[in-house]
């Protein structure tokens, strides 16, 4: 192959490379993408069925319910407009609790049940995320008449 | 009165820092020498003043001075002292005022040892550091004042967030700061060389070292900050790719490619507009991470106390900062011409490839960590990024480049055969093949693929970077006198980032975390450990009560360790914290953390094994180790003999 040849075929193989680089960096960021509902957006059919997505409301009270000895937690995720039932199976974080914040990442099984496979609750007692004071907000707007 | 002194100096400071902002920019314009000798005493007055600031809100909190709003809130009576210290940076003004006071350090570093350079390129330098000086110190005194007092003074504090109560929060943001920081002092020297509109091979000797240091601080500032995260969030993660940890590691990745690009600069006079390029850009990054982490714009496990309202000040600031410095780019970077070329095998196109590569590494992060503010403010849904994107896209540069960096050491200047640089190779990489291949058998009993190559990217690294003094050692017959300590820098840095990658694998390939719920006498195996849960007790801290589980922790029959995690309720916020045992080592890690009871003394527990895990951090430290071993090389230091009798003949000898 001649010098010039010999840059072409360089050249060709870097662009592949880059390219090939670049759609694997873009797949993988477009199947990461998570996108947060609350209980209503959930209802009103705006979530994907066929993704995961992070769900996010407030703990509803009185609503969290151990078996006991086992690992599995079940409890309401609510913005007061409507609700959401979530399935959790493992260590929950420490500021998980009733009136808290939380943000749930999973998706509903077939009878509407979220189950999640990861519970992120806020390391302060007076935080709320802003998605969902935001999200409360405009549930409340919803309500009113 | 005395936190109105604190007030007042962080005034004056400001003052000064307007004068020394302002006044040897112009006289380096004019010319004028009596301005510009103004810089120095300029910058060594905001140090005193800045520190004195520091000093009065340090000491109010010492004393439990509740009347000042920032102290009630963050301090307690009961709070043990180093954390009362340590609270001072613990949340958002006390860390800003941190901000300033290293600002002003690296300034007085800059002012001390800039008798060398000349006249009027010192004074711009300590000018433009000047004009960040001033966008800090307002950004302080008009929204985030630490001073400000409350009336009545509460009789006590609303204690430190329990989370911050740890011997990382008094070491951690302060390194981080340090390198975060210390990247103003290469975006100073680059403006300063746009305006001059003049970039001459010293111009990158000085530079340099500057750079080193503050990307040392900036690597022992994260790793500590990973190793913090690690035990403190109390759930083994040493990295989660969370904002906050993103915006301290994309002005890392920008220092270690201007680290990079200097080099050239130095020994070949080539890259020079895009050395400038990513010395602003390095900076940017610094400054976009603190934007990120103050104004709470995202959401973050490590963001504390943010506001949004600051944001704007900082994206302000941020775009004037910035902003200036790129525009002066623009207009000026046509002026900084090549000086000669490089052939396709060489030390340039080494370093060119790790530089393209760590801008693609730095673009793959940027693009995870702002995605989701774009997408919210254009209307498209909030969606955040998980972790696997990063893992996955972040992989997709970094392993080239690990592949690269074994060649690129041992490639010369301007031009190499590759027969030469694959004959000197060979015995490395086939080492490392070997090792590769069989290591994760032998300790793990088999490796998927990407464990495999792992394993060899970090054992070539390792041996690609002993190659020379190994070889040296063998035959030290024909040795040419010793390594110089930039090289020996070099080969350090290197070194570190194959035990980093070594532990990076291993723990991402190894690792066992289970949750169970047990009872006490329950037993559970996790990699070939048992842990045995033997009970819980209650016991009582300082300002903390907790329960204590007792777990017995064998192999083979025999105790290993016992271990005793906690769940704690801190008095004054009533907020629980869990406190993860963990009984360290070189080969594995292994945790226990209590989550909820169950009921009937039974308890969720999270127990975990990883292997390795402490070869991220040893990794880490070496590369910072080196950073520093590169510093002390005397040819940083001769530089003032040269400038004191600049007819010498330059020294021919030098080591890239």
């Amino acid at each position: 192959m001649t010098p010039r040849r010999q840059r072409m075929v360089l050249v060709a193989l870097v662009a592949a490379g880059v390219i090939l680089s670049a759609g694997l960096a873009l797949r993988a960021f477009q199947e990461n993408l998570l996108y947060f509902f609350t209980p209503s957006q959930v209802i009103a059919g705006e979530a994907p069925d066929n993704r995961a997505y992070h769900l996010g409301g407030m703990v509803l009270p009185d609503s969290i319910q151990r078996d006991p000895g086992s690992l599995t937690v079940n409890f309401i995720v609510t913005d007061y407009a409507h609700s959401m039932p979530v399935t959790y199976s493992g260590v929950l974080p420490d500021l998980f609790g009733e009136d808290q914040g939380v943000v749930a990442r999973g998706r509903p099984d077939a009878n509407g049940l979220f189950v999640a496979d990861e519970i992120l609750a806020k390391h302060d007692e007076n935080y709320m995320p802003p998605e969902i004071a935001e999200a409360l907000a405009q549930a409340e707007q919803g309500e009113a008449p | 009165m005395i936190p109105e002194f604190g007030h007042f100096a962080l005034i004056l400071a400001l003052g000064l820092a307007l004068i020394q902002a302002s006044v040897p920019l112009l006289g380096a314009a004019r010319q004028r020498s009596d301005w510009m000798a103004l810089a120095r005493p300029m910058a060594v007055g905001q140090f005193v003043f800045v520190a004195a600031a520091f000093v009065v809100l340090a000491h109010a909190f010492y004393v439990d001075d509740f009347s000042v709003r920032y102290v009630a809130l963050n301090s307690n009576t009961a709070l043990p002292t180093p954390y009362k210290i340590a609270a001072v940076w613990g949340s958002h003004e006390g860390s800003l005022l941190l901000w300033i006071l290293i600002l002003a350090g690296w300034t007085l570093g800059v002012a001390s040892a800039s008798r060398g350079l000349p006249e009027s390129f010192a004074a711009r330098v300590l000018g433009i550091l000047g004009l960040v000086s001033v966008g800090m110190l307002l950004f302080t005194l008009l929204t985030s004042n630490p001073f400000d007092r409350v009336f009545p003074p509460p009789v006590d504090g609303n204690d430190l967030n329990p989370l911050l109560q740890d011997p990382g929060l008094v070491m951690h943001p302060p390194l981080l700061y340090m390198g975060y920081v210390g990247l103003s002092v290469p975006f100073a020297f680059s403006v300063a060389a746009l305006m001059a509109g003049r970039l001459s091979s010293a111009w990158a000797r000085w530079t340099r070292p500057w750079t080193v240091g503050a990307w040392m601080f900036l690597t022992i500032g994260i790793a500590l900050g990973s190793w913090w995260a690690y035990y403190e969030l109390g759930w083994g993660g040493w990295w989660f790719w969370d904002p906050v940890e993103n915006a301290s590691f994309m002005p890392w990745l920008a220092a270690t490619a201007l680290i990079h690009s200097l080099a050239v600069t130095e020994r070949r006079g080539i890259f020079k507009s895009w050395t400038l390029l990513l010395a602003i850009a390095a900076f940017t990054l610094s400054l976009l991470g603190t934007f990120l982490v103050r104004s709470g714009i995202l959401v973050s496990v490590h963001a504390f106390a943010s506001d949004p309202a600051r944001g704007l000040f900082i994206l302000l600031l941020l775009s004037a900062i910035s902003g200036g410095a790129l525009l002066l780019y623009a207009v000026r970077a046509r002026r900084f011409r090549d000086e000669g070329g490089f052939r396709p095998i060489s030390r340039e196109s080494f370093l060119l490839i790790n530089n393209v590569l760590l801008i693609a590494a730095t673009a793959v992060v940027l693009l995870g960590t702002l995605y989701p503010l774009f997408s919210d403010a254009l209307g498209f849904g909030k969606p955040s990024v998980g972790p696997p994107y990063f893992n996955i896209a972040f992989l997709i540069p970094m392993l080239p480049l690990a592949a690269f960096v074994g060649m690129g050491m041992h490639a010369y200047w301007q031009k190499m055969s590759a027969s030469v640089l694959a004959r000197r190779l060979r015995v490395p990489a086939g080492i490392a093949l070997v090792l590769g291949v069989s290591l994760p058998w032998l300790f793990f009993g088999g490796a998927g693929v990407m464990t495999t190559i792992g394993v060899i990217v970090g054992c070539w690294l390792i041996l690609s970077s002993m190659l020379d003094p190994i070889t040296r050692a063998i035959r030290n017959r024909s040795a040419p006198g010793p390594l110089p300590r930039a090289q020996w820098g070099m080969i350090l840095a290197h070194l570190g980032v194959g035990v980093f990658i070594l532990g990076v694998t291993v723990v991402s390939s190894y690792s066992i975390e289970t949750d169970a719920a047990a009872v006490p006498g329950d037993r559970r195996e996790v990699g070939g450990y048992e842990f045995i849960f033997l009970g819980t007790r209650d016991v009582q801290g300082p300002n903390y009560q907790a329960v204590e589980g007792e777990f017995e922790v064998r192999r083979d029959g025999r105790l290993v360790t016992v271990l005793a995690p906690q769940k704690r309720i801190y008095r004054v916020q009533q907020s629980p914290m869990t406190e993860t045992a963990i009984d360290a080592g070189w080969r594995r890690d292994l945790l226990v953390a209590l989550g909820d009871p169950l009921g009937d003394g039974a308890w969720s527990l999270r127990v975990q094994y990883r292997p390795l895990i402490r070869f991220i951090w040893m990794g880490a430290l070496i590369m910072a180790v080196g950073g520093l071993v590169a510093l002390s090389d005397p040819r940083y230091r001769l530089e003032r003999q040269r400038q004191a009798a600049p007819r010498q003949a330059p020294r021919t000898a030098e080591v890239g």
